[in-house]
């Protein structure tokens, strides 16, 4: 790689971002609508709005509630992926069910689960899982039901069974399948961690938004819509980052595959 | 050189055939799988019938499921719920208009020329991941609790849904394919047309499929959170007045809206796809 490529390659990869930035910051500077403050105030307030205290009292809680929601949903999702992907009955029995709850949108869960579970911390873990679970439990049931004949009868016949097969064949097959799931639930996550807290709530982030914007601290509303913004790429990027180490066997085989 | 799907690990199980006819055992499992799927059906229905009369739940909490199913013909009866179906129904379809027509748009300029690609594939994933919950109070202090609030958010969630499956859908072109055309001297526009779309077509119904769903979450929220008029707003009434079993009933509504929605989307997206279906490779997942 010369210094010429490496350069072409940061500036197509820099250089639409930094444009935009750019005319936000220049079209904005001399704004005196009131919703639509300069970007300069905004950044200006992003410091001293999201000081450490801050984080730790509003953006860790709503980061615990989506980890634990989240985490138990992908836990149930693929445990009770597994049972019903394996019968064929069950699966025949659960299917219209389970695709009438994934079909609902799960924000509407939220009063329902506050009926049951007040507004505290619990309500709000609740409902991340109810929407989380969804996905990935349909994809592991997908994954599971499209599991190889061949390697399957293989390892019948290898005498594989139990755990092992459980491991080593049925869950590394729906892998790919179960981590579709959970990309698709991470984004789901972060919308019900935003909405329960905006239903109700003395802390976190989508509380502290919904704040700002009722008492019209406008830059500091738009500092934490960056806040969010931020919060979703970074997450995404860790969950990138996180699939290509797990699946690297999977995509590895799937660019064989293609060009052979 | 038969160019068949050479991927064992994850076969194009293009999700839950419901109702589809396959042409082999039409006779059987259908019926049967159908059979066991009402006994789940009517089986939940108990369930719920059940627990509160049982005192397991509160039905304070969960009423009966003959009382929601009450609840619920209530609600038909009156014109309140329908001119609230018929708003939610509006957010959505415009919305969802309005975001695969952009996305289309947007992705066949994009995927048509590299260098526009490159050059907007860091912007795009930096976008795509904003949680569009994070335009909620943006939407309030612009538009209120007018429908462009909803389509805002709707808009914006399922437009990057569809964008990316047609950028996804663009580069998956068979080389060959390409080169043949470009050695009979097709121009980009007539490449575009008929090698680029073709193969992209199934990656951007996939696209359509799910954005048509996210558009449903996204315009039921905004009523729900911001308020705007529809069966998101009803349910915040309902829950804000005690009354549960109405609740129940709109969740249902909702959730049966969202199968409506699926069903159609995996129909249309059949229909158009019958030509290909049979050599179909799974689009870029979602």
């Amino acid at each position: 790689m010369t210094v010429h490529t490496v350069f072409r390659r940061a500036l197509l990869a820099g250089g639409l971002p930094g444009a935009l930035f750019a005319l936000w910051w220049f079209t904005s500077a001399g704004s005196t609508d009131f919703y639509l403050p300069p970007l300069s105030t905004t950044l200006g307030k992003f410091g001293e709005v999201w000081t450490p205290e801050r984080l730790r009292s509003d953006v860790l809680p709503s980061l615990l509630r989506l980890t634990a929601g989240y985490l138990l949903a992908v836990v149930a999702g693929v445990g009770l992926g597994l049972v019903v992907g394996t019968g064929r009955v069950v699966r025949d029995v659960l299917e219209p069910v389970l695709e009438l709850f994934r079909a609902i949108p799960p924000p509407v869960l939220v009063p329902v689960i506050m009926l049951f579970a007040g507004i505290g911390d619990t309500m709000k873990v609740i409902v991340i899982v109810s929407g989380c679970m969804w996905p990935i439990l349909l994809n592991t049931v997908e994954g599971v039901r499209a599991v190889d004949e061949v390697l399957s009868d293989t390892c019948r016949s290898y005498g594989i069974t139990g755990p092992t097969r459980l491991w080593h064949l049925v869950l590394r097959s729906a892998s790919p399948q179960i981590v579709t799931g959970m990309r698709q639930a991470l984004s789901i996550g972060i919308i019900l961690m935003v909405i329960s807290e905006m239903f109700a709530s003395s802390n976190g982030l989508g509380f502290t938004i919904v704040q700002f914007q009722r008492s019209f601290a406008i830059p500091e509303m738009w500092s934490g819509v960056l806040l969010l913004g931020l919060l979703g790429f970074l997450l995404s990027l860790l969950f990138r980052f996180a699939e290509n180490r797990a699946l690297a066997w999977y995509h590895g085989l799937r660019r064989a595959q293609r060009n052979p | 050189m038969s160019h068949h799907d050479l991927t064992p690990v994850m076969a194009p199980a293009a999700g839950p055939a419901i109702g589809s006819g396959s042409a082999s055992g039409r006779r059987r499992p259908v019926p049967t799988a159908a059979l066991r799927g009402l006994a789940g059906l009517a089986g939940l229905v108990a369930v719920l019938e059940v627990l509160p009369h049982v005192g397991l739940v509160s039905a304070d909490y969960l009423p009966p499921a003959s009382e929601t199913g009450r609840a619920l013909w209530q609600l038909l009866a009156e014109d309140p719920f329908w001119t609230a179906l018929g708003d939610t129904l509006t957010g959505w379809a415009l919305g969802l208009a309005i975001a695969v027509g952009a996305g289309v748009v947007a992705g066949v300029v994009i995927g048509s020329v590299p260098l526009l690609r490159a050059a907007t594939a860091s912007t795009i994933e930096f976008l795509r991941p904003i949680p569009s919950v994070a335009l909620i109070p943006v939407a309030v202090l612009m538009y209120g609790t007018d429908l462009r609030s909803k389509l805002l958010l709707v808009v914006y969630a399922s437009f990057w849904q569809v964008l990316v499956q047609v950028l996804a859908g663009m580069q998956d072109v068979d080389p060959v394919a390409d080169d043949t055309a470009r050695s009979y001297r097709l121009g980009r526009w007539g490449r575009v047309r008929h090698v680029m779309w073709p193969t992209a077509l199934p990656y951007v119904m996939t696209g359509v499929r799910l954005a048509a769903t996210v558009a449903l979450v996204l315009a039921v929220t905004a009523e729900l959170v911001i308020g705007s008029p529809g069966l998101g707003r009803e349910l915040a009434v309902a829950q804000s007045s005690g009354a549960v079993p109405q609740v129940y009933a709109l969740v249902l509504v909702t959730g049966l809206l969202g199968v409506a929605i699926n069903l159609v989307a995996r129909a249309v997206e059949r229909r158009a796809l019958h030509w290909h279906q049979s050599n179909r490779r799974r689009g870029a997942e979602g």
